[in-house]
C-alpha cells in the first residue's frame, strides 16, 4: 500500500533544500568579486539579482519549514534531486540576465548542462561574453563536477545529520574517509591541489602560446575546471579550437583523465600507494575499453581518408574520443564534421565510448567502468560454471582499492543502473528522430546527454524544438543522478497523488 | 580552323573569370564547415569579426575571425596581422577584416585542424571599444530584492522575540 506523504515529509525535504539552496547561492560570490575587479558593472548587478532572489527563496524555505528532524532515505534523495532543479533555476538567472541566452528555458538548458557537467550550450555570442559570465558557466562545472551536496557540506551547511543519505543521492556511493563531510573535503582538496597546477599548466601553455597573461591564466582556470569536472564548456565559441595548439590538447587530455578517476583511487595514491592505478579494475577497464573504441573510430576515419597522414588521424581521434570516454566533450572539430566527414563506424566508436563514461565517485557520467568491470566478471563466471565441471567451485573477484568477491547484489545493481542508462539513451534518441532528425545524429546527441558528454554533432543548437531542450535537460539531470533519487521523487509525487492517508 | 577555336577560347576565358569573381565573393564560416570538402585547398575570401587574443608563434600569428555562429582559425604572416587594432571581446568590438587565403578542411601543418591560411587582409571595418551603460532595472531589481531581504530578516527578528 502507498501512504501519501505527511506535511512533516514536505517540512523536512522544505527546511534541508533551502539550506542547499542558500549554500549555492553562496558561491555566486565568486564571479561578483571577479566581476567588481573587471569592473563589469552589468554582469555584477545580473549576478547580485540571482543571489539576492535565490538567497531570498533558500531563507523563505528555511523559514517556513523549520525543523530539528532528521532526513530519512526517501527525504534525502528528493532533497538532492530538487536541488539540482532548484540550482538549474537560480543558476540561470544571472546567465538569462546578460542577454546571451534567448530564453530562459535556454539558460536553464546551459545551467543543467553546466551543473550536470554535460557542455552543450545555447549560448549566442559567446566570444563577447563578460569574464564574469564566463567564470559563472565554468564554475557551475567545478560545483557540479564535485556535487551540489559536497559544496554544501563541506563550506556551507554545518552539521546536517542526513548528510550521508543525501551524498548517495548525488550518485556517489563510496566514502574515502569514515564520514561524509571529509569524504568532501578530501573531494575538494584534490580538486584545488589539481586547480591550481592545472591552471599554471595550462595558463603557461597559452603564454607561451602568444596570449597575454591575464587572459592565458583566465582560460587556464576556466579550461581546468571544465576538464578537470569532465565538463567540456570552453570560453570561447570555438572550444579546443581557439588555442590552435598541440600541448594545450595534450594538457587538457591529462586532466580529462584525472577528472574520470575515482576519487577513492586519488587518495590511495596520494597516499602513497601506487601500485593502485594498475591493478584498479576500474583503470584497466577504462584502458582496454579506451584503447578497443579508439581502434574502431582509427579503423572508420582511416576508411574516410580525411586525416592522411597517422599522427593527424591520431590527434583528431583520440582528442574526440577521450574527450567522449572520460565525459568531458572539448572538440577540436567543428560539430557539423561529425556527421559530414566522420563515418557511421567512427561514429559509432565515440558513441560507445561516451556510453560507458570514467569511474564511479568520479566527475564523469554514464554507465561506469566499475560496473562495465562487474557485469563482465560477472559474465566470465557464469561462463566458467557452464564450462566447468558441476562439483567446481567456481569464484570470481576484482581488485577495487581491495580484494573484492563478485556477489549477485552487485551484479543485479550493476545491470539495473546499466539498463536504465541504455534506456535513458534510447528514449533521447527516439524523442531526436521524433522531431526529424537522423537515427545517428538523435542516438549521438542524446548518449552524449545522457552521459553528461557534451560532444555534439549539431542537434543543439538554439533552434532546436522546445521539447527536445527539455528532453535533453531531464536527460542530463537524470544521468547526473544515477536515477534513483530521480526514481524516488517521482514515486514521492505519485505517493501524493494516488497514495493513501 | 583558327576561327573555330575561337569562341571556345573566348567561352573558356569567360568561365575562368566567372570562377574568378565567384571565387572572391565572401563566404560563410556555416558554408565552408558544411561543404568542407568542396572548398578544400581552395582560395577562398572570409569577411568577419576578430574575436579574442591574437597569438604569436614565431613570424605568424593565430587570429580568429567570426562569422555568423562560427569562428575558423586564419593563419597568417604576423605584418598582415599588424592591421588590426581591435579584437572582439566583452568591452570591445572587434575590427572588420576580408581575409584571402587557402582553406583546408584537414590542415597538414596544424594537425588537422580546419583552417585558412591568408595570404591578405583587409580591414572592413574598425572596431572599438564598448563603454558599458549601466542597466537602471537592473540597479531598480537590485534594491528592491535588497528590499525583500531586509524584510525576511526583520520578520526572522521579531518571530525569535
Amino acid at each position: 500500500m502507498i501512504l501519501r506523504p505527511r506535511l512533516e515529509d514536505i517540512k523536512i525535504i522544505g527546511y534541508y533544500l533551502g539550506r542547499m539552496i542558500v549554500g549555492l547561492t553562496l558561491t555566486m560570490l565568486v564571479p561578483i568579486v571577479l566581476g567588481l575587479a573587471f569592473a563589469e558593472i552589468n554582469p555584477v548587478l545580473d549576478f547580485i539579482i540571482a543571489f539576492e532572489a535565490s538567497l531570498a527563496f533558500g531563507l523563505i524555505l528555511i523559514r517556513l519549514c523549520a525543523t530539528q528532524k532528521d532526513l530519512n532515505w526517501m527525504q534525502g534523495m528528493i532533497v538532492v534531486s530538487l536541488s539540482w532543479i532548484a540550482a538549474m533555476i537560480l543558476g540561470a538567472i544571472p546567465m538569462y540576465l546578460s542577454g546571451h541566452w534567448r530564453s530562459f528555458l535556454d539558460a536553464c538548458f546551459d545551467a543543467m548542462s553546466g551543473f550536470a557537467t554535460t557542455g552543450l550550450t545555447l549560448v549566442q555570442d559567446l566570444d563577447h561574453i563578460s569574464y564574469t559570465h564566463n567564470l559563472w558557466r565554468h564554475l557551475i562545472m567545478f560545483i557540479g563536477g564535485q556535487g551540489i551536496v559536497i559544496v554544501a557540506l563541506s563550506f556551507f551547511v554545518k552539521g546536517v545529520s542526513g548528510a550521508f543519505k543525501m551524498y548517495v543521492g548525488e550518485a556517489r556511493d563510496e566514502r574515502i574517509m569514515p564520514n561524509v563531510i571529509s569524504t568532501s573535503r578530501f573531494i575538494w582538496l584534490v580538486s584545488m591541489v589539481y586547480l591550481v597546477l592545472g591552471t599554471l599548466a595550462l595558463g603557461t601553455t597559452g603564454l607561451l602560446g602568444g596570449m597575454p597573461a591575464m587572459n592565458a591564466f583566465f582560460h587556464g582556470a576556466c579550461v581546468f575546471m571544465a576538464a578537470f569536472d569532465t565538463g567540456g564548456f570552453a570560453p570561447q565559441s570555438q572550444n579546443m579550437l581557439y588555442y590552435h595548439s598541440p600541448a594545450f590538447e595534450v594538457i587538457t587530455v591529462v586532466i580529462m583523465i584525472l577528472g574520470a578517476l575515482n576519487f577513492k583511487l586519488h587518495y590511495h595514491v596520494w597516499m602513497g600507494n601506487r601500485r593502485e592505478i594498475v591493478k584498479n579494475i576500474e583503470t584497466l577497464v577504462l584502458f582496454v575499453a579506451i584503447t578497443v573504441a579508439f581502434i574502431v573510430t582509427a579503423a572508420g576515419l582511416a576508411q574516410t581518408g580525411i586525416y592522411p597522414g597517422a599522427g593527424m588521424l591520431f590527434r583528431k581521434g583520440f582528442y574526440q574520443l577521450v574527450s567522449g570516454h572520460t565525459g568531458t566533450g572539448f572538440q577540436t572539430i567543428y560539430p557539423a564534421q561529425f556527421i559530414l566527414e566522420w563515418n557511421p563506424l567512427s561514429i559509432a566508436g565515440v558513441i560507445c565510448a561516451m556510453a560507458l563514461g570514467g569511474a564511479v565517485c568520479s566527475t564523469t557520467g554514464a554507465i561506469k567502468m566499475l560496473r562495465v568491470g562487474i557485469i563482465f566478471k560477472a559474465m566470465k563466471e557464469d561462463l566458467k560454471r557452464v564450462m566447468l565441471s558441476e562439483r567446481a567451485v567456481v569464484v570470481e573477484k576484482f581488485h577495487h582499492i581491495k580484494e573484492v568477491f563478485i556477489e549477485d547484489q552487485q551484479v543485479r545493481s550493476a545491470l539495473l543502473v546499466t539498463l536504465c542508462y541504455l534506456i535513458l539513451y534510447g528514449l533521447g534518441a527516439l524523442a531526436g528522430m521524433y522531431y526529424g532528425y537522423p537515427f545517428m545524429d538523435s542516438l549521438f546527441e542524446s548518449t552524449s546527454a545522457a552521459a553528461n558528454v557534451g560532444l555534439s554533432c549539431g542537434i543543439t543548437d538554439v533552434s532546436m524544438p522546445t521539447g527536445l531542450k527539455i528532453t535533453y535537460i531531464l536527460q542530463m539531470w537524470a544521468g547526473r543522478l544515477e536515477f534513483m533519487s530521480v526514481f524516488t521523487l517521482l514515486g514521492f509525487f505519485i505517493a501524493a497523488i494516488k497514495g493513501k492517508r | 580552323m583558327k576561327s573555330n577555336l575561337r569562341p571556345f577560347v573566348l567561352s573558356l576565358i569567360l568561365c575562368v573569370l566567372c570562377f574568378k569573381v565567384a571565387s572572391a565573393q565572401p563566404a560563410l564560416s556555416r558554408d565552408l564547415i558544411d561543404r568542407a570538402a568542396q572548398y578544400d585547398n581552395k582560395s577562398v575570401v572570409l569577411e568577419g569579426e576578430v574575436i579574442g587574443d591574437i597569438m604569436k608563434r614565431g613570424d605568424y600569428v593565430w587570429v580568429n575571425v567570426v562569422n555568423g555562429a562560427n569562428a575558423i582559425g586564419i593563419w597568417m604572416k604576423s605584418e598582415l596581422a599588424s592591421q588590426i587594432q581591435h579584437s572582439g571581446s566583452y568591452k570591445s568590438k572587434g575590427d572588420g577584416v576580408e581575409v584571402a587565403g587557402i582553406f583546408h578542411r584537414a590542415c597538414p601543418d596544424h594537425g588537422g585542424d580546419l583552417d585558412i591560411h591568408a595570404h591578405s587582409l583587409r580591414r572592413t571595418a574598425a572596431g572599438r571599444n564598448i563603454q558599458e551603460k549601466i542597466n537602471p532595472a537592473k540597479i531598480a531589481q537590485a534594491f528592491i530584492l535588497l528590499g525583500f531581504l531586509v524584510l525576511i530578516w526583520i520578520l526572522t527578528l521579531l518571530k525569535r522575540k
